[in-house]
């Protein structure tokens, strides 16, 4: 810890302090609004964070991250409706529910020596048929939707999930600060390090003697755990689940966009991505509604738009760029974007 | 279950299957030979078939003939696409390409779903609910015509890699980049023309699809995971394979909307897909690498 902070720039640092300082009292002075699209910010970050262990670490293009949220999401939903069972230990079961699924996709595409761009269709394939299949389970609601009880409350509860805006903000803040951490720390142990040589070159790293069949599977089932986590609050925050809607591919595809926009294999790309397109995102909905325009598809050709940007000119994303720019580069980490 | 029925839902699927095989066509030849994969094959399909249905709107043309306009216009969009924007990314890594070409799909969707709405298209031709019977089956009228169309425009495209000069130049690129650089061959010109001609394959599949369903802008992502299951469980880079590939996921739709229910029916070629990466990934007409 102590080797880290003084291998980061002064300038950095106190970047950092002003940062956190900010994100703990944003509460404090933010408006019901400004807090909505500040949640919304940092679930996409800690999903980018998510998607970038699997992508950006190790080098396995997942187009199919939906599913880990959504099976995550339904199944603490599910114990919670039906069991009563309170998304504190419901959480869990998602966690191990997804780890499940990431192992199965792992399994079936790693020994089956399925890579690169079959790999990403396979994940599409499974989120899709995973989509489907909730779509027909009349258990969880199908296609129906599946809804979670509301009541008033007059305090914040936080292991069930129940309270005020202000507390889903701080949970989400401490599920994106920890997911941060563990990636900072994960970067730095021997499976960091595996992950970064099988990303730059599978063949040279078994070639090493590193079991990469292991470390890939450990990649997806650390992406997909950690991905739950982000499923259940989606359960709780927003109360509704629709299959069409948390599968979706295009759900997939936000996920992604704000690690590729940001830098993907960086620890601050997800996070500035995230920034960028959700601020983005909602200033044109804004500017849309303030003109009276209802356009639907605005904002996903806006989407569409800067990604092809960003990887036409900046193919590594905006923050390795910035990072330069500013002085704010680590100095033991210039080489992680690939 | 009727066997009648069954037998006219299976022969329906095998023909609209040909067509989805000449789209998927377009598909295997754009791996096949720039080894870049088109995720914005499904989104090019929708907006052929919007093509056609601005075409007849406007001038009463048949999409039979308005395939052939359309096609070429896809040729040139084709050639462009790949010599402006994806020529530059062929020694990128393939994640990379991907997404490049992603960008382009989702600007597609929303594209069209900015100009057209969410609503649903078709074309209303004379002959919409004719049909003929051969025995005890019953054929629609223009889904023969969509599938032999398909057929003769696939023939056609075999052919002119099998026998032209620039068909065998292309393969040439397509086996070998670095020999076909060295006797010297443009390659990214043939990359390009290559590109071209996928696109206006799946230009004029958009045209005869639009006579067998009603079009919206969100068909597209369906579509391009359609083509890219067909293209795998067929063989990447087998002509024969896509139309077969075609032929089994129209036959197996089909089927799982008669037996269980048209929701459910992309759910059985998701689980082809699966199966077939697994047990031969290399497709069923594909040469193993």
């Amino acid at each position: 810890m102590k080797a880290l902070i003084a291998a980061t720039p002064k300038r950095a640092l106190v970047l950092m302090l002003v940062l956190a300082v900010v994100l703990l009292t944003l509460p404090a002075f933010a408006n019901a609004y400004i807090l909505s699209v500040a949640v919304l910010i940092l679930y996409f970050a800690y999903l980018g964070q998510a998607w970038n262990v699997m992508m950006g670490f190790c080098g396995q293009l997942s187009l199919g991250h939906s599913l880990y949220v959504g099976i995550g999401a339904y199944v603490s939903a599910a114990l919670f409706v039906h069991f009563g069972i309170p998304p504190w230990l419901g959480i869990w079961a998602s966690v191990l529910a997804c780890m499940a699924a990431g192992a199965a996709i792992g399994v079936l595409a790693f020994r089956f020596g399925i890579g690169g761009v079959y790999f990403a269709l396979l994940t599409i394939a499974f989120a899709e048929f995973t989509r489907i299949g909730f779509d027909h389970l009349d258990w969880v609601g199908g296609s129906g939707g599946f809804f979670l009880p509301v009541t008033q409350r007059e305090f914040n509860d936080v292991l069930a999930l129940r309270g005020s805006p202000a507390m889903f903000y701080y949970v989400m803040l401490a599920l994106t600060a920890a997911a941060f951490a563990f990636c900072t720390w994960l970067l730095r142990t021997r499976i960091g390090y595996y992950w970064q040589a099988i990303r730059e070159d599978p063949d040279a790293a078994q070639a090493l003697g590193i079991n990469t069949f292991r470390y890939k599977m450990l990649a997806v089932v650390v992406s997909a755990g950690m991905s739950a986590f982000a499923g259940v609050f989606f359960a709780f925050y927003y109360n509704n689940l629709f299959p069409e809607q948390i599968f979706s591919m295009s759900r997939s595809i936000e996920i992604i966009l704000g690690p590729i926009i940001g830098g993907t294999g960086t620890l601050f790309g997800p996070i500035l991505g995230a920034v960028v397109l959700t601020v983005l995102a909602d200033g044109i909905t804004e500017l849309m509604a303030v003109f009276g325009w209802e356009i639907p598809g605005v904002k996903q050709v806006f989407y569409g738009t800067c990604m092809l940007v960003v990887i036409v000119f900046l193919p590594n994303g905006i923050w390795p760029t910035l990072a330069r720019r500013l002085g704010l580069e680590h100095r033991e980490e210039g080489h992680h974007n690939g | 279950m009727p066997l009648e029925l069954v037998a006219n839902v299976t022969l329906a699927g095998l023909l609209t299957g040909l067509v989805y095989g000449l789209m998927a066509l377009g598909l295997s030849v754009i791996f096949g030979v720039v080894r870049v994969v088109n995720f914005a094959h499904g989104e090019m399909m929708t907006i052929a078939m919007y093509a056609a249905v601005v075409l007849f709107a406007a001038f009463r043309l048949d999409p039979f003939i308005a395939l052939f306009p359309v096609a070429a216009a896809f040729f040139v969009f084709g050639y462009v696409l790949q010599a402006g924007l994806i020529n530059p990314f062929i020694t990128r890594p393939e994640h990379t390409q991907f997404m490049l070409v992603l960008a382009v799909a989702i600007i597609m969707v929303n594209g069209l779903l900015m100009a057209f709405g969410p609503d649903a298209r078709n074309i209303p031709v004379d002959y919409a609910l004719e049909s003929f019977s051969i025995g005890p089956l019953l054929l629609d009228t223009v889904r023969v015509y969509a599938a032999l169309a398909a057929v003769a425009i696939a023939g056609g495209l075999f052919l002119f890699f099998k026998f032209t000069a620039t068909g065998r130049a292309i393969r040439a690129c397509a086996d070998n980049y670095l020999g076909a650089k060295v006797v010297g061959l443009d390659v990214k010109k043939y990359y390009a023309l290559t590109f071209g001609l996928g696109a206006a394959c799946v230009g004029a599949a958009g045209c005869l699809m639009v006579l067998l369903v009603d079009v919206t802008p969100l068909l597209g992502p369906g579509y391009t995971l359609l083509a890219f299951i067909i293209v795998i469980v067929g063989g990447l880079g087998s002509m024969p394979g896509a139309l077969l590939g075609g032929v089994l996921i129209g036959i197996s739709e089909a089927l799982a909307g008669l037996f269980f229910s048209p929701s459910a029916k992309s759910m059985f070629s998701f689980a082809l897909l699966i199966l077939v990466l697994l047990f031969r990934p290399q497709g069923l007409l594909g040469k193993r690498h």
